[in-house]
Formats: C-alpha cells, sequence, structure tokens
C-alpha cells in the first residue's frame, strides 16, 4: 500500500502533484485495542507515539527504489526535529543520513501526533521511530535470511542493505513488498548498542539550514501556488469589539481588490497584489466601525489584581516533616507580567478551498487540532479539512498561527478555486496572540535549627491556564468573531505531573516538610496561552531565586545549598558541571555579579544548570549578562550541537524576557504593539560569550530541550544582578528603571 | 520601471510607492528578503542598495531607480554559496532561520565597507536586526567566520 510511496517533501509543500492516497497512519483500530478475552498477561505498552500509532509503515516507508521515508506527526520549529529525528531513523535502520527524507505534520501523511510541544517531541516521536526503525531493520534482515536461505543473526545491515556472509547484498528497496512493513510494532526493540552508534549523538549540521540561508523555499511566507491572491483581516481594536457598521464600497473598487469578506464581526480583503491587499486592509480598517466594551486591568496593580481573583486551589504537593523549622524564617512574593511570544514573522497561512474540500498550509504546532477547529468553525467534515505543515518564524508556543490558518480558510471558503495567503501586521501578532500569563508567587520557608538548611517551605502560585490551543472552534479569534460564533471554551488547568501555571512548582530538593499549592485562576483578563516552559519559566525563577535568599541567610554558598538538598545523583552532576566550567564560585569584578540556577524541566525532562556573570551600571541601572556557563542532560544526545543550539537561544530568550519584556494595556486596548514598544535583547545586550556542556546518557530515554533552559537562565541572571548590587529583585523584568530605582544612585 | 536586482535588469510594472520588499517576493519570487514588521524596526527584510543595508518594508520603488539592489540570493548558491553563507552554515547560525537573511545581508555590508571589524563594530552594525530565537552568539561567529573564510580565499588567490 504505502511502500510504493515516493513523496517530494518538495511537492507536499508547493502542494503541486496529486498526494491523495491511502496511507497507514492511522490509530489503532478499536477492535484491536479493546483488550482481547485472555489469560496471558497484557503485552508491556510500545515506546512513545507507537502507542497511538502502532503500525511501523506509519513511522518508516521504504519504496521498492530503496528510498526511505521517515513520517513524523511533530512539526518543524526551528528547534532542528527534522535533523534528529532523521538521524535517529538513519542510526537504527543502518542507512546513510542523507538518504532519508522526513515528511512532517500532515493530516493527510502523517501520524497525529497533537501538538509539538512541551519538548516532547524526542520523547514521543523520536522514540516511536527509534523503535519503529529498529524493528524494520530487523523484518527486512529476516526477509533477506530467507532469501538467501541464512540465518538471520549471520546478516549483517550497512548503508540500507542487508549483506549475507556470502557477500551477497539485499537493497532495502528490494526487500521490501506490498504488505512487509505494514505490521504492528512490538513492545521490544533490536535497538543497536549505543556503543556502536555513528550518526546518533554525532553534530550533524541541520537540512533546513542551507535553504533558509541562500534564499530558498523555506517557509509557508514562501508559498506561492498557481493563482494565489492576499488575503489581510481586520482586527478589532480591542477584545470582544463588535463591528457596527463597514461602508466597504469605495475598497471594493480598490485597484486589485477582488473581495471583501465580512463575517459577523470578522472582516478581511483579499486582493490580486500583496500590496495591494495591504493598502485595502488600511482603507477598510478606517471605515469600519466598531462598538468596544473591554475593560482591561491596571497593568502597575496586576498582581494584586490577580491575588483577588476567585482561584481553584490545589495542593499539588503536601509533605509534613517531624518537626516545623526554628532557624530564621524568610518570606516573599514574585510577580511577572504578561510576556509576548513576539514571533519575528507575523503569522502566515495559505488556504484553498475547492467547494467540498479546504487545504491549508499552516505553521500551526499541531495540524491536527487546529484541522479540527477548522472543520467545526466551517462546518465542514474533517475528512475535507486537511492542513500541511510548512515552517514559519520561530512560535515558542501558541502565537498566531492558529489564528491566521483559520483567518484564511474562512477568506479562501469566500473565493472558491483560488489559494488566498494570509499574513498578519506586525500590529496584530502583537496585539492578538495569546501572551504567557502573568502570574503572581508567594514563598516562604524556615531554616532549620542548625541554621544550614531547609525545614520547611510553603509555596503558592497564582496562575490563569497556559493552554487555551485549539481545542475547539472557539479558540480561533475569527471563529469568535463570525455571525454565528463560537465561544471559548472555559479555561482548564494543566494536570500535573507536568502542569501548567505549577509546571515546576515542586522543588526537586528535598525538604523534611514542604506544600506546594497551586491556585487556578479562571477569570482571564487578557487573552492568554502557552508560551515556551509555561508556568516552568516563573516558578524556576522564584524557586532559585528563593533558594539564593535562604543561602544567603544561612551564610552558605548557593551552589553548596543546593547540593545539600539535593540527591539525584544527574541533577548534582548538572549542577557541579556548570559550577566547574564556570569557575564558580570566583570574584567578581566590582559591578559585577555571578548567579547560579538549577531546574529539572517539569521535574521528569531534561536537567539544566546555568552559572553566568552579569554587570550591572550603577548609573542607567542596565545590566548584560556578560558571559554563562550552562550544563544539561537531555538523556541519549541525538544532536549535541542541536541541544547547544536551543540552550544558547534559551538563554538569551530568557534573558530577553527577564530584563525586558511587558506586555502593555490601557483600560481598553493593548499598547505594546511593535518593537518600539515592546522592546526586546538587542545586539548590544548580548553576552561575551555562552558555553554549553551537554552530558551524554548513553542509552537512556531522550529528555527533550526545546525548554528546559528558560527558567535556569532567568533565576541565574536575577541571582547575579542580586550578587552584583546587594538588592534582590523579584518583580519581571527586572528592567533599568526598577534596577536604577533600587539602587538608587 | 527599470530595477537592477542581483546583477540583472528587471521591467516591473508596479504602483512606485509599492515598498520594494513586496516586489521582491511577489513579482520577483524572492525568498530571502523577509516581512517581519513593514516598520522598519526588526530588519528581517535587509536587503543591500547601493551595497548600503536597506530595509526594504519601507522603502519605496520610487526611490530606486538607477539604483543596485542586493539580496542573499545574488550572494550564491546552495551549491556555490558566498562566505558569508558558507559562514552561516558551518556556525549552523539559525534556529527558525526567519531572521537570518537580514542578518547575512547587513553582515555583508559589513564585509564589503569594513572588512576587519572587530568584535565590538560587529556588535553595534548589527544591533537593528532583531532576532527571537536568541541565536545572537551563533550570528556573531558566522560574521567572524566569514572574515577569516574571505582572508583565507584572498591570501590563496594572491599566493
Amino acid at each position: 500500500m504505502s511502500n510504493d510511496l515516493t513523496i517530494s517533501r518538495r511537492a507536499v509543500l508547493a502542494g503541486t502533484g496529486a498526494l491523495i492516497f491511502s496511507f497507514s497512519a492511522s490509530p489503532l483500530p478499536a477492535q484491536d485495542a479493546a483488550a482481547p478475552p485472555s489469560a496471558s498477561p497484557p503485552a508491556p505498552p510500545l515506546p512513545g507515539s507507537l502507542k497511538q500509532f502502532p503500525y511501523l509503515d506509519s513511522w518508516i516507508r521504504i519504496d521498492a527504489g530503496g528510498s526511505i521515508t521517515v513520517c513524523t506527526g511533530k512539526a518543524e520549529l526551528g528547534q532542528g526535529i527534522k535533523t534528529a529525528l532523521s538521524q535517529i531513523a538513519a542510526e537504527q535502520l543502518d542507512a546513510d543520513f542523507d538518504k532519508v527524507e522526513i515528511i512532517t505534520a500532515d493530516t493527510a501523511l502523517t501520524p497525529n501526533e497533537g501538538y509539538t510541544a512541551g519538548s516532547h517531541s524526542l520523547q514521543d516521536s523520536g522514540t516511536a521511530i527509534l523503535h519503529a526503525a529498529a524493528q524494520v531493520r530487523q523484518i527486512l534482515i529476516a526477509e533477506a535470511a530467507k532469501r538467501a536461505a541464512m540465518p538471520p543473526e549471520r546478516m549483517q545491515t550497512q548503508r540500507a542493505a542487508v549483506i549475507a556472509p556470502d557477500g551477497r547484498r539485499f537493497g532495502y528497496g528490494d526487500l521490501v513488498s506490498a504488505a512487509l512493513l505494514h505490521v504492528q510494532a512490538a513492545p521490544q526493540s533490536p535497538l543497536k548498542a549505543p556503543s556502536d552508534y555513528n550518526i546518533m549523538g554525532q553534530a550533524q549540521q541541520r537540512i533546513d539550514i542551507p535553504a533558509k540561508v541562500t534564499g530558498g523555499a523555506a517557509y509557508v511566507q514562501d508559498l506561492r501556488p498557481d493563482g494565489m491572491v492576499h488575503g489581510r483581516v481586520v482586527r478589532p481594536p480591542s477584545y470582544g469589539a463588535t463591528l457596527t457598521d463597514v461602508d466597504a464600497a469605495a475598497i471594493e473598487k480598490m485597484p486589485g481588490v477582488v473581495k471583501v469578506v465580512r463575517d459577523g464581526s470578522f472582516l478581511g480583503v483579499i486582493a490580486e497584489r500583496e500590496f495591494q491587499a495591504v493598502e485595502a486592509m488600511r482603507a477598510l480598517a478606517a471605515a469600519a466601525h466598531w462598538q468596544e466594551t473591554a475593560k482591561l486591568p491596571d497593568g502597575a496593580a496586576l498582581p494584586a489584581l490577580l491575588l483577588g481573583l476567585p482561584s481553584q486551589d490545589t495542593a499539588v504537593f503536601d509533605q509534613h516533616g517531624p518537626a516545623p523549622g526554628n532557624g530564621k524564617t524568610l518570606s516573599a512574593t514574585y510577580t511577572r507580567p504578561y510576556v509576548s511570544h513576539g514571533s519575528i514573522g507575523p503569522s502566515c497561512a495559505v488556504a484553498r478551498f475547492d467547494g467540498d474540500a479546504l487545504t491549508v498550509w499552516t505553521h500551526t504546532q499541531g495540524v491536527y487540532p487546529d484541522r479540527d477547529a477548522i472543520a467545526e468553525m466551517l462546518r465542514m467534515p474533517k475528512e475535507k479539512v486537511r492542513l500541511t505543515h510548512a515552517e514559519g518564524s520561530g512560535c515558542y508556543g501558541h502565537n498566531g498561527a492558529d489564528d491566521a490558518a483559520a483567518d484564511a480558510a474562512v477568506l479562501a471558503r469566500a473565493l472558491p478555486g483560488r489559494p488566498v495567503r494570509v499574513q498578519w501586521t506586525r500590529e496584530q501578532e502583537h496585539a492578538w496572540e495569546p501572551y504567557g500569563p502573568a502570574m503572581v508567587v508567594k514563598v516562604s520557608a524556615s531554616l532549620d535549627a542548625t541554621g544550614r538548611k531547609i525545614a520547611d517551605w510553603d509555596y503558592g502560585v497564582w496562575s490563569n491556564t497556559h493552554s487555551m490551543r485549539p481545542g475547539g472552534a472557539g479558540a480561533l479569534l475569527a471563529a469568535q468573531s463570525l455571525a454565528q460564533p463560537f465561544t471559548p471554551p472555559p479555561p482548564k488547568p494543566i494536570p500535573m505531573p507536568e502542569g501548567g501555571g505549577d509546571r515546576n512548582s515542586i522543588p526537586l530538593y528535598k525538604f523534611p516538610s514542604a506544600r506546594v499549592v497551586s491556585r487556578f485562576l479562571p477569570t482571564m483578563p487578557v487573552r492568554v496561552s502557552a508560551l515556551r516552559a509555561l508556568g516552568g519559566y516563573m516558578n524556576v525563577f522564584c524557586i532559585e531565586s528563593f533558594m539564593d535568599e535562604l543561602a544567603l541567610a544561612a551564610g552558605a554558598d548557593p551552589v553548596e545549598f543546593r547540593l545539600q538538598h539535593l540527591d539525584d545523583p544527574r541533577a548534582r552532576d548538572a549542577v557541579s558541571t556548570a559550577a566547574k566550567n564556570f569557575g564558580w564560585p570566583g570574584k567578581a569584578a566590582p559591578g559585577h555579579g555571578n548567579g547560579f540556577a538549577f531546574a529539572r524541566y517539569k521535574n521528569l525532562a531534561a536537567y539544566c544548570a546555568i552559572a553566568c556573570e552579569v554587570e550591572v551600571d550603577r548609573e542607567s541601572g542596565r545590566a548584560r549578562m556578560v558571559r554563562a556557563v550552562a550544563a544539561v542532560d537531555s538523556g541519549q544526545v541525538v544532536n549535541p550541537d542541536g541541544i547547544k543550539n536551543q540552550i544558547e537561544g534559551a538563554i538569551l530568550q530568557s534573558t530577553s524576557w527577564t530584563l525586558f519584556e511587558n506586555v502593555t494595556f490601557d483600560h481598553r486596548r493593548i499598547t505594546s504593539v511593535d518593537w518600539a514598544s515592546y522592546p526586546i535583547l538587542r545586539f548590544s545586550d548580548v553576552p561575551d560569550a555562552v558555553d554549553v556542556h551537554v552530558i551524554d546518557r548513553p542509552g537512556t530515554p531522550f529528555l527533550g530541550s526545546g525548554e528546559a533552559g528558560q527558567g535556569p537562565a532567568a533565576a541565574a541572571v536575577a541571582n547575579a544582578i542580586a550578587n552584583a548590587t546587594g538588592k534582590r529583585f523579584r518583580d519581571l523584568p527586572i528592567s533599568r528603571q526598577r534596577i536604577k530605582t533600587a539602587i538608587g544612585v | 520601471m527599470k530595477l537592477d536586482i542581483n546583477n540583472r535588469q528587471h521591467d516591473v510594472d508596479v504602483d512606485p510607492r509599492t515598498p520594494l520588499l513586496y516586489v521582491l517576493r511577489d513579482d520577483l519570487k524572492l525568498n530571502a528578503a523577509k516581512f517581519g514588521c513593514g516598520l522598519g524596526q526588526c530588519g528581517a527584510c535587509t536587503v543591500l542598495v547601493d551595497g548600503k543595508p536597506v530595509f526594504s518594508c519601507v522603502t519605496p520603488l520610487a526611490l530606486l531607480a538607477g539604483k543596485k539592489i542586493t539580496t542573499v540570493e545574488g550572494l550564491g548558491t546552495t551549491d556555490n554559496p558566498a562566505p558569508i553563507q558558507r559562514a552561516f552554515i558551518e556556525e549552523q547560525a539559525a534556529q527558525c532561520g526567519y531572521c537570518i537573511a537580514g542578518m547575512i545581508m547587513r553582515a555583508q555590508a559589513l564585509l564589503l565597507g569594513n572588512p576587519h571589524a572587530d568584535d565590538a563594530e560587529i556588535r553595534a552594525w548589527l544591533e537593528p536586526n532583531l532576532c527571537r530565537c536568541g541565536t545572537h552568539m551563533r550570528i556573531l561567529r558566522a560574521v567572524r567566520r566569514a572574515q577569516e573564510l574571505i582572508k583565507t580565499a584572498q591570501t590563496g588567490a594572491a599566493g
């Protein structure tokens, strides 16, 4: 069925050629999933996403010509996932890395692996592909052994062929037949010994970079299917505003304008040329009259507002030791504002409606859930809607991608047969993306009688939800504004152990008594959703800042103090590796300070410790990271340079959030709507050096790396600033103004 | 009007108020220069006009008659990359890569105008361009590597 499949990634991206065929990326059929009545013990669960998609040819396809295609439901977000997954497949198949093609998230071609989020790609998809590839190799060996009339143990594999002891060579393409790989995975796989790896664990140049540095077609923005027109939307001036009146007659007569589309409060325009669409959008915005109803809170009083909202409280950790601490007690409150994803490229999508079928090319993180939402919005059967992932600008979570896809879908429906490309404006991206939520943490802790160790710990975190992803149509801006609108679903907390606002709220440190309460706030004054690391950024910032405050109270070195409370050997290893390579504690120059922080992401993924040096200019209050040293343990390493790139990026991006960023609004409208009103880190703020040490754990599970650095980087910066100034900053961002005010020069 | 883009003459029939970026992307179907803000704030659209970096998103065609415009496509190809492109590949200086074409063009202007720029000069030169993934360390390394690649090539050619 799928073994004669040859797919050009370019054809997929360009949407050319017929790509409609049956394929086996189907979940386990219900009758298979139902446990058969049997006395035998249940089989162990399949690894990674094989649990949901057990057929090997859902993941690995080999055609008669020997072409190897890997299918993943995860999307390339610039994190290098295409490269890492190809490395895994090539390694376990014994094929050359550059002979492996990869197809990413597409509702017509790949398994449904949900969202590409939570640093799950290697854990879910990587693990599935690791095992599927190893089992495919075993099947090919068995087939070759049968043909050679030799025992399989005497066969070897190399360069996509099985080699018999007598030298006969069976290319993988010659061995595959119609149904050979259409079998369900076994729970156990004949994985190679990590000591035999020569592709996994080696730095591999990313396959997507050459096109990106030479002007190749690399992004959804670069799609130009025949007959394409340009759509633009006019968003309301504030949340929930309704379109009362618009005289579009003059706009419809503007050069190149094909159509003005109005459906309730959804307003858009389609034009033949892009700049014509831009000009028509501007004219349409000027002609539109809105009734505004939004009431946004006072940004300066945000923490008090959050603390006053009704909350749903859950004790996510509660442990009572023998006696309460009777040493010194410290209490602190930490706050963070709304933070923007701030994608450099505004969201974009291309959609084509052909009467009864819709295709959308989108940089969503979840083609399947977004497909379901768009189908619901347009009241179409899901099977008639196809979403194909094409890269966009980095998203770092739920940005405008899904909404732009919905906008393109609504406009395309109004103009059947013509592909419609929608690109948001900078101001729309900044004003309408769902931000990382504002949060408040209150924490207190007591030292024990020796004054050296923490005896008890009491921590509460106040937060909105960290995921309003589709879901249903109600999550989409376009759907909310249609004449027959969909309402957003009620916000829900993400349960532990991964958690949302409470992600990483339980310290990895061991204290005799500890209580952690998650205070979930359903009321949402500002549109929010998932931003890289979710609550893990704020909670690690708070825990690791407070650990430094306690270390100071205990008169202990911050790294030593952490190690005293840490018994996980891998955690200790990460802390020690970062400290050693930094030269901790070192002696900071005048005006400089050193800071340290550590976390295990979600308490179950990658370990990351960061030491950094920050300089603070007393006159201006300006803080700049001078250097950082990180140690990261992501389990079995696939692409060490990919991990370094992710952690380097995490350190710089998190430093930007921590020092500069704050979504602003007045009583009605978002006011941080471009890079002037929402400044981020620039080259003059960049450190002199960032050094990432990757700790390999051969043969252990993949832990993911995309988000592990966000929290530790924030706290390391805050601790270094405290070390440099003698002042503790508990409100984010630690802006130039706040520092200047606190140190009082 | 006539435009000189990557050493080729192009006749375009477009409203002269149109920003160059839309002509590059839509009429010439060049992918490299990106729409980032349309406000001249982020640098994703940076191209060279007579060797100087320019925000193509806010530069109307009317200003470009007789000028030489260079985009990433005019530097080299995947098979034959220019030193600055080779350096970005060798340093793996991209995450999402959306800002990178603009970074490359701004860096290229520096390599042309001040080939021996030191680290502080490189940082100051790149200041107008934003990167959101935090790839700055690698971008800086790539520019320094490009300087080395050019120097080595010149030494080789001279010797």
